[in-house]
């Protein structure tokens, strides 16, 4: 496979690289020996880069911003301390994830669009150069328009700038000849000026035709990948990779709060308040019915239970509280007989001994609750009337309100709960939520910081 | 054209009851039936022109050529009960020949070039991935005057007259120019439909081996009409300045049409008339004015027509200095191009495997045979006066006994058609698809040279 290769050298001021200043176009799968553990590894990081595009698109935001965005992520979680390893990461990355997301026409859709926002910002970042090294690896047969033939053009050109409001092309400017049949978007929509079979193209219009090519290249890749996925590889590699890549579509990649050391403990007598100000949803909703029914069934124990014990609630104390819940329904002798076993299984302190994380978003959203059931994603499975009368009862404003019922509606359940977030503490959250632990953490310190806050304004005052 | 039309690939029609025409010689009164059409395949139709045609070279003369070629094209005939024969395919000119004079297809469509032949595709389904697809097709239009009702009073639907053909003649103008100065085409034969329209087929090389997508996008290039069926006579021109071509469309063919033909044939500032271009106006102070100098309806002193006068006021008004917003200028380019921009049948255009009439068909309807239209004399074109069935009948009687079969044509008014089918189009395209073939067989032959020597 070829890689387009910079001209440039990193800088010599940074002696460790940053330098990413080649975009790759994936033609074809590396020839590279990789490490197991970097197989795995570079997937995550490039899927973590695009997952929070994903977010990025979903959330709205401008061209601008997502141009800013893209660099961002890149730069911090594409490196390599070797500066020519840079680009090896990036292939192998993308290649691994064709493998991820090549096994369903919705993962396969998903993958394919994020691929093309990023690379799509990754371009405009690039310098000509680099646009025209792309467009010969793509085999795009174009010409740069000489000076002469500019001039003799220059009127047509201005016309066809000024009839998309498009910045009028000057001498110093570059225009690209290249056959229509390659730019077909920009003939349709008559952003172009063609005569006797040619496009003249201006520089900015350059990254247009080249993302379908970017795109239809990797859609028929993606399809082919599932074929040779289905009908080989994963056969093949099932005792190697295929668990990696099965793990890997449906991972939460953020910490698994099993060992809840950040926030301390989480006292009994304090867990109400907790609930009330801190709580996501979902752990609102089955604490709010546990203490109204006096009871959970077996998901929506599990979901509640694992989740306090990530926020720091010790065994003991878990004990206590589930059991003066309960003994109110059934009796403290059945609590002990029928559910204390189960608690304490959470924990790790029966049967194979398996500390049991808490549930990541991602787990809950694709439980299914039945009838009788509690648990689950509220976002997903609530109707809006209840959805409303819920988030009223959290403080969101009715404003906010109707933006968390659109993203929910849309099926953006975890962007809904980040606007919750956002709407009930009035503080932004930017890396958007992925776990009902982190929604507590993180409000618990925006309470937190509040409160050191105004304790600060109060003796300012005095 | 409804969806079912465009499946049959032509102006839609109904082969059970075609009427008879009246102005026609009294010993072939019929115009169009099974009979007649015999004769015309059996000594008019040219067979051997559409085989060397659809060949592109491929006549197996030249080691390069593709001998299956012919063969992967489909034809599909509709006959006389409303029969309809998909995925026909012949191997040869004989083949064709014998196929259309035995089957006397009522109509011919021509679809496209498939990887394997038609006829054979059940056997390539089985296997599952997309053996069966076209990978040829010439580049297509279809202009269709029904399609033009709300910008004609002087004929409606399927009718044609010389006051409103034109618009088919400046629509030729408009796609043929851009089809070579634009696109770069050089091999494009315009074909009357048989009675409402023209169709258009663009055979370079490259236009052939155009995708989807792309024939799409040069739909899309000629496309004015946005917006639903109450709104599709507006045309909405925004923009601070209008793309090159369009520019060239107004200035070279269309302002000077409406304004010294369009405007007085359909008579479109007449008092009953008038009310439509208003609207098409979005200043009510300048409608009123415009309202309150016609309404005062004396005869203008000059003698002029009043459709021209009125519209001299009507351009003055809205091109005046006074105007300041940019919409209200460009209110007579959008009114001009309302009414005479050409207006396509998008979806005949887009799809490689969408079928379309032969040339050289006789329409069921009129008895007409479709025959070449010369764009460069494209105004001189009568659509009245096209050869018909019966004519061609009478000719043949006529020249008959004494003439040899195969320049019976030449005796009749198909003489002059198939003349210029074969001089203006087919010889030069010929030649240049023999060059094409003769090249890459060269290039092969040098590459394969090439890898040999070291």
């Amino acid at each position: 496979m070829e890689v387009v290769r910079s001209q440039k050298k990193p800088s010599s001021a940074f002696a460790s690289a940053d330098v990413v200043s080649n975009i790759p176009l994936y033609r074809s799968p590396p020839t590279l020996e990789v490490r197991l553990e970097d197989f795995e590894r570079f997937a995550v990081d490039r899927l973590l880069v695009l997952r929070r595009i994903s977010d990025g698109l979903a959330r709205g935001k401008k061209p601008d911003e997502m141009e800013k965005l893209v660099n961002d992520l890149w730069k911090a979680n594409m490196r390599h301390p070797q500066a020519s390893e840079v680009i090896n990461k990036d292939i192998i990355s993308h290649f691994v994830l064709r493998l991820v997301y090549c096994r369903t026409e919705e993962l396969r859709k998903w993958f394919l669009s994020i691929e093309t926002t990023l690379f799509r910002y990754r371009f405009r970042l690039e310098s000509s150069d680099v646009h025209r090294a792309l467009m010969t690896e793509l085999g795009i047969p174009y010409k740069v328009v000489t000076n002469a033939e500019f001039e003799g053009l220059k009127d047509k050109l201005t016309q066809v700038a000024r009839s998309v409001s498009q910045p009028l092309p000057t001498s110093d400017g570059t225009y690209y000849k290249v056959p229509f049949e390659e730019v077909p978007e920009l003939v349709a929509s008559r952003r172009v000026f063609i005569q006797k079979g040619y496009a003249y193209v201006a520089l900015n219009q350059v990254v247009s035709f080249i993302i379908p090519h970017f795109r239809s290249h990797l859609s028929k890749a993606l399809v082919l990948t599932n074929r040779k996925w289905t009908s080989m590889i994963r056969e093949q590699e099932k005792d190697r990779l295929t668990p990696i890549v099965e793990a890997l579509s449906t991972s939460y990649l953020g910490p698994d709060y099993s060992q809840a050391k950040e926030l301390g403990e989480m006292s009994l007598k304090d867990i109400d308040q907790v609930a009330r100000t801190a709580f996501p949803l979902c752990m609102r909703h089955l604490f709010d019915t546990l203490r109204e029914d006096h009871h959970l069934k077996h998901g929506g124990r599990m979901q509640l239970g694992l989740f306090l014990k990530g926020a720091g609630l010790k065994l003991d104390d878990a004990l206590a509280f589930w059991k003066a819940e309960f003994s109110q329904k059934v009796g403290a002798e059945r609590f002990d007989k029928e559910y204390a076993y189960g608690i304490r299984h959470n924990y790790g302190k029966e049967g194979k001994r398996t500390d049991y994380t808490p549930y990541s978003c991602q787990k809950i959203i694709l439980s299914t609750p039945g009838v009788g059931d509690h648990h689950g994603c509220p976002y997903r499975h609530f109707s809006e009337e209840n959805l409303r009368a819920a988030l009223g009862k959290m403080g969101v404003s009715s404003r906010a309100l109707d933006d968390v019922i659109e993203k929910a509606k849309t099926k953006h359940y975890q962007l809904a709960c980040t606007l919750t977030y956002e709407a009930v503490h009035g503080s932004s959250c930017d890396a958007g939520i992925n776990h009902p632990n982190q929604y507590l953490s993180d409000s618990q310190k925006t309470l937190e910081a509040k409160k050191l806050s105004t304790q600060t304004s109060f003796t300012d005052v005095q | 054209m409804t969806k079912e039309e465009a499946q049959n690939g032509g102006d839609g029609m109904l082969i059970d009851d075609p009427e008879p025409q009246n102005a026609q010689v009294d010993a072939f009164p019929d115009g169009f039936n099974s009979n007649y059409l015999k004769v015309y395949y059996g000594r008019l139709f040219p067979h051997a022109d559409m085989f060397k045609w659809m060949s592109y070279g491929n006549d197996g003369k030249h080691p390069a050529c593709d001998q299956s070629y012919f063969g992967r094209r489909e034809f599909s005939f509709t006959l006389d009960n409303d029969i309809y024969l998909r995925f026909q395919s012949f191997k040869s000119a004989s083949e064709l020949e014998n196929g259309i004079k035995d089957k006397c297809p009522f109509k011919i469509d021509i679809g496209p070039v498939y990887s394997v032949d038609p006829s054979k595709r059940l056997a390539y389904a089985q296997s599952g991935d997309n053996i069966f697809t076209p990978v040829e097709r010439e580049l297509v239009f279809d202009i269709d005057i029904s399609d033009y009702d709300d910008a004609r009073y002087c004929c409606s639907g399927a009718d044609v007259c010389l006051d409103c053909w034109p618009l088919m003649t400046i629509a030729v103008k408009v796609i043929d120019t851009a089809l070579r100065d634009d696109f770069g085409f050089n091999h494009i034969l315009w074909v009357y439909s048989g009675r409402r329209g023209v169709h258009c087929w663009v055979c370079d090389g490259k236009a052939r081996r155009l995708n989807n997508e792309q024939r799409a996008a040069i739909a899309d290039y000629f496309r004015l009409y946005k917006g639903n069926s109450n709104s599709k006579s507006k045309v909405s021109l925004l923009g601070p300045a209008l793309h090159p071509f369009l520019v060239r469309s107004y200035v070279d063919v269309l302002r000077d049409f409406f304004e010294e033909k369009l405007l007085c044939s359909q008579q479109l500032l007449s008092d009953e008339r008038y009310e439509k271009i208003l609207d098409m106006i979005p200043d009510e102070s300048i409608t009123s004015e415009l309202r309150g100098k016609w309404q005062d309806s004396r005869r203008p002193a000059s003698g002029k027509d009043v459709n021209v006068v009125r519209w001299e006021q009507l351009k003055h008004l809205l091109q005046s200095g006074k105007q300041k917003a940019p919409g209200i200028r460009r209110c007579v380019e959008e009114i001009v191009f309302s009414f005479t921009y050409p207006r396509l049948d998008m979806e005949v255009s887009k799809h490689m495997n969408h079928l379309l009439k032969a040339p050289f068909c006789v329409h069921p309807k009129t008895g007409r045979v479709c025959v070449p239209i010369n764009p460069a004399i494209c105004d001189e074109f009568d659509p009245t006066n096209v050869p018909t069935l019966s004519k061609l009948m009478g000719e043949i009687n006529t020249a008959g006994l004494q003439a040899e079969s195969h320049t019976v044509w030449d005796r009749t008014s198909m003489g002059k058609s198939i003349r210029f089918f074969r001089e203006s189009f087919l010889q030069p395209l010929l030649k240049s698809c023999k060059e094409e073939i003769e090249g890459s067989h060269s290039v092969k032959v040098q590459q394969s040279k090439n890898s040999l020597n070291w």
